[in-house]
């Protein structure tokens, strides 16, 4: 049977490992797909400075920042401002969720409680937190304890919001088939509500985590002696500009490594959804 | 001895009034509902859209408490949910985060049935249902006849006496629908459980029940309780050619089809 059927299936489709050709070739074209526009950024970087389309100590070529980058995490300098901002950010981002989640599921769960909050709440969520910097800093000084504050702040009305409203979406058909198999209030919450919920939470912990960095990082710009927000501020007023760049680049880089990895945890617990 | 009796039973819903702004009214969704299963019986019930027939199931499986009257179980009043009665619902009603297996597994968890044996059990009903190799599923990856036939182990696994059925093949397609029904006979002979089983089809409501209960709406009553005089439905291939099936199946044609019920409509 196998002897017979190997080479059958080998002549009925001949074209077709022609045309999707071989697996590392097709890797290759994808990887060229996803970075080609990337690669020629890159080089516009290096080549319009070097060329002298822009000033070259606005706009160093890239070669320099990175060399600039290079010498700022070997001498341990740039890790020291990392370590600072991902340190406040994932403290101030942690501590919403501890409360924010908690509180939203029960907020979400008594309907009186949920139509007198949420229009406070939206309001809060509605406020850009940098306007209230100012106030942080008058209550709390220039610490470490208003700059964790602030990314709290901008992180925990996203997350509240999304968990209150994915409670109440919550399909009432599989709360009415968990209730009618006689289960605790308890064990429906916590075998129904919550997992039914978390695809929606996980969309407000997605804005919390971009929030997060961009309040901190504004922040770190007006008052603090460490963190990414502060070097740059620093950099460019000594004129430092490829170790600004140098800086900025590596915001980025965050963003990007707090994105991937919020993405894959909400992959993973999102897995069932099609 | 019966195993499910309805008295006298009436549910009333409060409704925005059309008429006053911001008033509310009472609607009688079901009146004076009387009627009793046996041991071991399979009723089907039919009756237009709207006649309460989802609200009656409601009332059995206890999440809401009628009006007037009172439904017995075993000779004891119903007060609340319980394991005793498994409920298919109308529209699968599957936990979406759960495979297959996790969804019968959850039903037997609330059981209090131990881990070690809610494997074993979860696949012996999988495989009842010809499911046993789609155990490991999410919902969205089952076709609609697979998911209802989950449900169907789903509420099977946790042994209850009684199942209760919305419409639980409404969704399918002809052919589906008909396994489902000789599957569901196979399971009923060979489980001997007692099975209320609410459709909109007059030919499923006749091939299915032992007797078939006829709803009229506005309000609910029942207007006539058929028997259905067929012996062997599963060995009898062309059942549907039987004088008895084409005669019962006239009859509940007949009492859905009487005037009453097309002023309902107006
Ligand atoms: N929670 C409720 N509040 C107010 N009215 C309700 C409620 N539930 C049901 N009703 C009303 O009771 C009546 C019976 O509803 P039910 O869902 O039992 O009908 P049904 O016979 O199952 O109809 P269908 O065949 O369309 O499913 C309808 O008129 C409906 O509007
Ligand atoms: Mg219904």
């Amino acid at each position: 049977m196998v002897t017979i059927n190997k080479p059958a299936t080998k002549l009925n489709e001949p074209s077709k490992p022609q045309k999707s050709s071989s697996p590392s070739l097709t890797a290759f074209v994808k990887a060229f797909k996803n970075s080609i526009v990337l690669i020629v950024f890159i080089l516009l970087w290096e080549l319009a400075p070097q060329l002298g389309f822009v000033e070259k100590t606005f706009l160093p070529p890239f070669s320099e920042v990175v060399q600039a980058w290079w010498e700022l995490l070997v001498t341990g300098e740039l890790w020291r401002h990392f370590e600072a901002s991902i340190l406040r950010s994932l403290f101030g981002f942690l501590l919403a969720l501890a409360l924010a989640i908690p509180l939203g599921l029960i907020i979400g769960w008594y309907p009186l409680a949920r139509d007198l909050l949420t229009p406070i709440l939206e309001l809060f969520r509605n406020t850009a937190a940098l306007a209230l910097l100012p106030v942080f800093i008058l209550i709390l000084g220039i610490g470490e304890v208003s700059k964790i504050s602030i990314v709290l702040f901008a992180c925990t009305w996203p997350v509240l919001l999304n968990t209150i409203s994915a409670v109440k979406n919550v399909d009432p058909l599989l709360i009415k088939s968990a209730r009618s198999m006689n289960i605790s209030s308890f064990k429906l919450f916590y075998k129904v509500i919550l997992p039914a919920s978390v695809p929606t939470i996980f969309t407000g912990i997605r804005m919390a985590g971009t929030g997060a960095i961009l309040v901190l990082i504004a922040a770190e710009m007006i008052g603090a002696k460490a963190g990414l927000g502060y070097f740059i501020t620093y950099s460019q007023y000594n004129f430092l500009i490829p170790e600004m760049y140098a800086g900025i680049i590596t915001i980025s880089l965050l963003g990007l490594l707090i994105n991937y990895g919020l993405s894959s945890a909400e992959r993973y617990f999102s897995r069932w959804k099609q | 001895m019966d195993k499910i009796k309805f008295e006298r039973v009436t549910k009333k819903f409060l409704v925005r009034d059309e008429y006053k702004k911001g008033a509310q009214r009472e609607f009688t969704a079901i009146k004076d509902i009387e009627f009793s299963v046996k041991e071991g019986e399979f009723i089907t019930l039919v009756g237009p859209s709207g006649c309460g027939k989802s609200t009656l199931l409601d009332l059995l499986t206890g999440l809401t408490q009628p009006t007037k009257g009172r439904i017995l179980i075993d000779g004891r009043e119903i007060t609340g949910p319980g394991l005793d009665r498994g409920i298919v619902f109308q529209q699968y009603a599957l936990f979406p985060w759960k495979t297959a297996r996790g969804n019968i597994e959850f039903g037997l968890e609330a059981k209090g049935i131990p881990k070690s044996e809610r494997k074993e059990k979860a696949e012996y009903y999988l495989d009842l249902v010809g499911l046993k190799n789609f155990a490991d599923r999410y919902p969205h990856e089952l076709s609609g006849g697979m998911k209802q036939r989950v449900a169907i182990a789903r509420s099977l696994a946790f042994n209850p006496d009684v199942l209760l059925m919305d419409e639980p093949f409404a969704a399918l397609d002809a052919q589906t629908r008909e396994t489902l029904q000789t599957e569901l006979l196979r399971i009923w002979k060979k489980t001997g459980k007692t099975i209320i089983f609410i459709t909109h089809g007059i030919d499923e409501a006749v091939y299915l029940g032992e007797r078939v209960v006829v709803l009229s709406a506005n309000p609910g009553t029942v207007k006539k309780i058929v028997d259905i005089p067929l012996k062997d439905r599963l060995e009898d291939a062309d059942i549907k050619s039987n004088p008895a099936f084409i005669n019962a199946r006239r009859e509940v044609w007949n009492l859905l089809h009487e005037p009453e019920f097309q002023g309902a409509h107006i």
